[in-house]
């Protein structure tokens, strides 16, 4: 009987999902050309990837997957510590707490790709006083071209990468109220200070949280429209040069990279859970 | 007793706990003020930038307050945007998925939630992947496969994979609904089938009805990243299909054909216009169902286990 109510999504998994990832992996070894209606599949084994990495010159693509990565080394803790920062102070007993926390979510209904594109381009994204005290020149000045890069980027951007947390701060809040109340009260009765109570009572609750939260902000990211490496993939396809196959091999690289930052996180986040819980 | 009044001053500023005393509250306060008003900087400048004429925008001494109100810059936009025929369309592909989304993958989570399914744990390990997996990477094929449909450049090609229960986020709506209907008691479902009533019958009768708060939170997310998606649908939807997303996303190209405007050069102040009027009806649309978004994590139960 379950399969009965299952079988629309299975259906579309099997069309919409299944179907085009195999295909489009073949596609990714192949010559695709399209001719009018039809369709010209011819199959080249890794001629497309060993294109992308002998890379001819004004091709970026590489650069923006190892910029996208670097990127999500820096957003992702920011993203997480504010969000847990966030939370615990909305989950504090404060009058308006419907009215904070309906303004810490306001950017997740808004954030769309064209809109956060005007209010970067703008110059409208980030705190005043980066731009006024030269941080960005001095970012530029002080590390290397590929390192300062992603990081001038971050500074330039700073606001509205924290409004990447809307959807995580919700999650963390929920998480804290799980917590009992009395667990604080035996922790105070032992002579714990709220920062002692933090760190061995709210944190270790929320370690499954972070979990979650961080893939959440890592697919979040890694499918926000105005990335620069998924960019790539769509202005490929139509790109005399290259077509297709040739976007497809640069969507497999991407998602090779993005399956590694997730087995990394999600490691890294292991062994954070078990520090914590030594604690 | 001279402790007593000591540790009474020491807990009027500073609390038992650091939220409760007085320093401790007005830091909180002073920490969620300031920080959320730099966090909706961007929409403040935004919103005073977009109503100041030219004069003010080249003023350096202007930054925050413009001298007067100047809507001359959303009556261009407006005309630029054609907005009534775009938000029609917007609504258009921003409803309907959203609506399909929700009714496929709720029965989807009720067939997770309620009946004994055969390799349930391989139909959970998929869903994950759905959701693990960009759809940048199967896009390409995907975009085949709707041209010789011949529905690329339709409506269809946001509508058919999201009726299917492959659109935006899909993964997540059927966690929700999984956490929602398993939390239902079962007594009600046994009644019903007592009552002679078929699944369906008692899927539709007692599942769906009592689970509005989880149908109403899944329809609003749906709806609005179906209306901030701009990736996808720029590659399926054709040029006579822009949403009010896309024309943002090229605003300048758009800027340049509209009819009626020829005075006017494009300035941040105009941009800025538009950009409010793209996020006004979804902004609307929070301002009233606000609690649904906010608290709807929370009740539907998405952060359980």
């Amino acid at each position: 009987m379950g399969w009965a109510f299952l079988s629309v999504w299975v259906l579309g998994f099997l069309l919409f999902m299944a179907y085009p990832l195999i295909t489009s992996f073949y596609y990714s070894l192949s010559q695709v050309t399209l001719e009018g209606e039809g369709i010209q599949v011819q199959f080249i084994a890794f001629e497309n990837y060993r294109r992308i990495f002998s890379s001819a010159p004004g091709f970026s693509f590489l650069e923006s997957v190892s910029d996208f990565a670097l990127e999500i080394l820096f957003k992702v803790p920011i993203i997480t510590v504010f969000a847990i920062i966030i939370a615990v102070m909305l989950n504090q007993k404060i009058k308006l707490r419907g009215f904070f926390r309906a303004i810490y979510f306001l950017p997740v209904i808004i954030a769309s790709g064209p809109v956060i594109n005007q209010l970067v381009s703008q110059g409208a994204a980030t705190i005043p006083l980066v731009e006024e005290m030269g941080l960005i020149n001095l970012i530029n000045e002080t590390f290397s071209e590929n390192l300062a890069r992603p990081i001038a980027t971050i500074f330039s951007e700073l606001i509205v990468i924290l409004w990447f947390s809307g959807v995580q701060i919700l999650l963390f809040i929920a998480a804290l109220q799980k917590i009992d109340r009395s667990t604080y009260e035996a922790g105070m009765i032992d002579g714990a200070g709220a920062w002692e109570s933090f760190w061995k009572i709210t944190m270790p609750s929320l370690k499954s949280m972070v979990l979650v939260s961080v893939i959440f902000t890592i697919i979040n990211l890694a499918t926000f429209s105005e990335n620069q490496a998924i960019a790539h993939i769509k202005n490929n396809m139509f790109a005399l040069d290259t077509g297709f196959g040739f976007s497809s091999a640069i969507a497999w690289i991407y998602f090779i990279v993005l399956a590694l930052i997730l087995v990394i996180a999600s490691l890294l986040l292991g062994a954070f859970k078990k520090e914590v819980s030594k604690r | 007793m001279k402790a007593n009044t000591k540790n009474k001053i020491k807990h009027f500023f500073f609390g038992k706990k650091l939220s409760e005393g007085l320093i401790g509250r007005l830091v909180l306060y002073g920490l969620l003020l300031i920080i959320g008003f730099v966090y909706l900087l961007p929409l403040i400048k935004m919103f005073t930038y977009s109503i100041k004429d030219l004069e003010d925008l080249v003023n350096p001494i202007v930054e925050w307050i413009p001298t007067k109100i100047y809507l001359v810059n959303y009556q261009t936009s407006f005309v630029v945007l054609n907005y009534f025929k775009t938000l029609g369309v917007s609504l258009l592909v921003t409803l309907v998925p959203a609506l399909l989304q929700t009714a496929t993958t709720s029965i989807a989570g009720y067939a997770l939630a309620k009946f004994k399914v055969k390799f349930k744990a391989v139909i959970f390990l998929l869903i994950l992947l759905t959701y693990l997996v960009p759809s940048q990477i199967y896009m390409i094929p995907k975009y085949v496969m709707f041209h010789q449909m011949g529905i690329l450049e339709s409506v269809w090609a946001i509508i058919l994979p999201a009726f299917f229960g492959q659109g935006l986020s899909s993964a997540i709506f059927i966690l929700i609904f999984y956490q929602f209907f398993r939390m239902q008691p079962k007594v009600l479902d046994e009644s019903g089938e007592i009552d002679g009533a078929n699944p369906f019958q008692i899927f539709f009768k007692i599942g769906v009805p009592l689970a509005t708060p989880a149908y109403l939170t899944a329809f609003l997310f749906s709806f609005v990243w179906y209306w901030n998606e701009t990736y996808i649908s720029s590659l399926f939807l054709g040029a006579d299909l822009y949403t009010l997303q896309l024309k943002l996303l090229n605003f300048s190209s758009q800027f340049n054909l509209a009819q009626g405007i020829s005075q006017t050069m494009l300035n941040e102040a105009i941009r800025y216009a538009a950009t409010i009027l793209i996020i006004l009806p979804v902004l609307i649309v929070y301002i009233i169902m606000q609690k649904w978004f906010v608290e709807g994590i929370d009740r539907t139960g998405v952060t359980g286990e």
